[in-house]
């Protein structure tokens, strides 16, 4: 079953086409990195997959369900967590009212309600208003009320905005239990790198159209960015004899005196770093492939000039 | 209907943390106790008057209370939660809008409702004791509609300040368009009506007339309700008094003044359904 599926979806607002045929199958249990700008189109798909709007063409389904226009059914939106881009959560309330308040609404046990509290660490604040709240303890709070009632399908938006580095990890840990319970999850955000080594899968939208799907090395295959080799030593004695040794393998960038970058094509690397490796005063070598700002900067660049030729 | 349910709850529960329902209450209770008891003033004495006298007194002040009150509580019923990110949110559980939309309509009303119950409802006991426990029946019943009609006035502009909350963008611009309908409905309309009266002096497919047009206004239904209960005296004294009499009794304006009271909310509610969010 899939968890989300897409199909010739297509969404307009008054003149502007926001979703142009969009078919995309999230499996159950798959983690879906979602890239694109604002205005790229993804609020508009999650409203969509969240059933708060419909398309104008097409059909959805979620979790097995097709959606309806302008139904959001018990049954399916209880297994469904949502955490929104700017989350502010009622600040008069207290983060124990909030979540007694949605978790009502998705008839969770007390129990649950204060024992996620704990989990994202806002036990020892939950009898204070929200209004008092640090930006990553809303996010915290957010994230909190995604997980009410045990959700199949965790829709997040810019979900790590705010949060400092420890709170961050907190959020992969949490994140990786979903995944081995098989949650579907679909993660937005502007931090790519943050994105590149924990989803499965990433999209990325450019003006309502879904540009790239795949795992990260399919779209790095199919692109075929050029890899790139760090090589560290003292170079100033051999300088140019290193240099011409590098050129034959790629374009060559000269850092500083210790330092040289050569962007490599994929299936060269090998070869490269083995005859690379042989270069005396070489203290270290660095393989990198194309991150996932590369490769987004890429595909939008190449997209935008094909609009051009058209 | 256990989802409306939450929401309620969790309305009411945010009229007693932010002080709403102690505020109307103390409100109410000031304005309607003190009528009670000062009502007569003009006649020269302090005390207990008549039941009419003091139930018509406190009408004109509470047709000039409730609407602002209502509107003010509703105005950001939806906006606000537009505003800071909620509505998505909220919408996104197992809560369609319908159900949103009218547990948020009920908790609003009901805090109005026990504002209204507690402050006038000390004004009866206050009359009763006065009146020396003669008259209890009568001073229980003129109450009892004062306070249901005045629930069902402040529904009207509840309703329609959620109309405007649906529709509107921006938190800002709702609150002012809340007050232009204040404006509209308690100053302007029957200086309208009064202006074309006695523009035209008055001819006779105007009598016919004016007494339906006086439906159109939530303010003049709840004012003649609880005037014409007590017959011709106490409503002939005011425009719309004049102009009513005869045409309509006070149990069929207490019918319009029902009608007053869900036809806006309704037609909120068929507004959000059918808007993009």
């Amino acid at each position: 079953m899939a968890g989300v599926e897409l199909i010739d979806v297509h969404k307009k607002f008054a003149e502007t086409l926001a979703l142009d045929n969009i078919n995309l199958s999230i499996p159950e249990g798959l983690v879906l990195g979602l890239i694109g700008h604002n205005g790229a189109g993804k609020s508009t798909l999650f409203k969509l997959v969240l059933g708060l709007i419909a398309p104008t063409s097409g059909s959805i389904r979620v979790l097995g369900q097709v959606r309806e226009p302008g139904r959001t059914p018990y049954e399916l939106q209880v297994q469904i967590g949502y955490l929104p881009e700017v989350v502010v959560l009622y600040g008069q309330l207290t983060g124990r009212e909030v979540m007694d308040y949605f978790g009502r609404l998705k008839g969770t046990s007390r129990g649950q309600r204060k024992q996620l509290l704990e989990k994202v660490g806002l036990g020892p604040v939950a009898n204070k208003k929200v209004k008092t709240y640090s930006r990553g303890m809303r996010q915290r709070l957010g994230l909190a009320q995604a997980l009410l009632g045990n959700p199949r399908l965790l829709v997040m938006d810019e979900p790590t905005t705010g949060l400092d580095p420890i709170a961050a990890e907190e959020f992969y840990d949490i994140i990786d239990t979903l995944r081995s319970e098989d949650v579907t999850i679909i993660w937005s955000s502007h931090v790519l790198s943050e994105i590149e080594s924990r989803v499965d899968e990433v999209a990325v939208l450019l003006q309502g159209r879904l540009i790239a799907t795949g795992t990260m090395d399919q779209i790095r295959q199919r692109i075929g960015l050029p890899v790139t080799i760090r090589l560290s030593g003292r170079f100033e004695s051999v300088g140019e004899q290193v240099k011409a040794e590098c050129a034959r393998y790629g374009d060559v960038d000269v850092k500083d005196a210790d330092h040289i970058e050569i962007r490599v094509a994929d299936a060269k690397k090998i070869k490269a770093v083995a005859a690379l490796a042989g270069i005396p005063s070489l203290t270290d070598i660095q393989v990198e492939p194309p991150s996932l700002e590369a490769l987004y900067d890429h595909i939008v660049s190449e997209q935008n000039r094909s609009d051009r030729d058209a | 209907m256990r989802s409306v349910a939450i929401v309620v709850y969790s309305q009411l529960m945010n009229g007693f943390r932010n002080r709403w329902i102690l505020g109307l209450t103390i409100l109410f209770a000031l304005f309607a106790v003190g009528i009670a008891y000062a009502g007569g003033a003009t006649s020269g004495h302090i005390g207990y008057t008549s039941l009419a006298t003091t139930i018509t007194s406190q009408a004109s002040l509470v047709a000039f209370l409730i609407p602002l009150i209502a509107l003010l509580l509703g105005y950001d019923a939806v906006v606000g939660e537009r505003e800071q990110g909620t509505l998505l949110l909220l919408l996104s559980y197992p809560l369609s809008r319908g159900q949103m939309l009218i547990g948020k309509f009920l908790g609003h009303l009901l805090i109005l409702f026990i504002a209204i119950l507690v402050g006038f409802g000390l004004a009866a006991g206050l009359s009763s004791w006065q009146a020396g426990g003669s008259d209890l029946g009568r001073i229980f019943v003129a109450y009892g509609i004062f306070i249901l009609s005045a629930s069902l006035f402040g529904a009207a502009f509840l309703g329609l300040a959620y109309i405007v909350s649906v529709r509107a963008v921006e938190r800002t611009r709702a609150a002012g368009m809340a007050l232009l309908i204040w404006f509209f409905f308690v100053v302007v309309f029957d200086l309208a009506l009064l202006a074309v009266l006695v523009g035209t002096g008055g001819n006779p497919a105007e009598r016919v007339i004016i007494p339906y047009v006086l439906l159109l206004n939530p303010v003049d239904v709840f004012r003649l309700v609880n005037l014409l209960r007590f017959g011709h005296g106490a409503g002939a004294m005011t425009l719309s008094g004049a102009v009513m009499h005869g045409a309509l009794g006070w149990l069929s304006l207490l019918g319009i003044l029902f009608l007053w009271g869900i036809i806006p909310v309704s037609l909120a509610i068929w507004r959000f359904r059918r808007s993009e969010i």
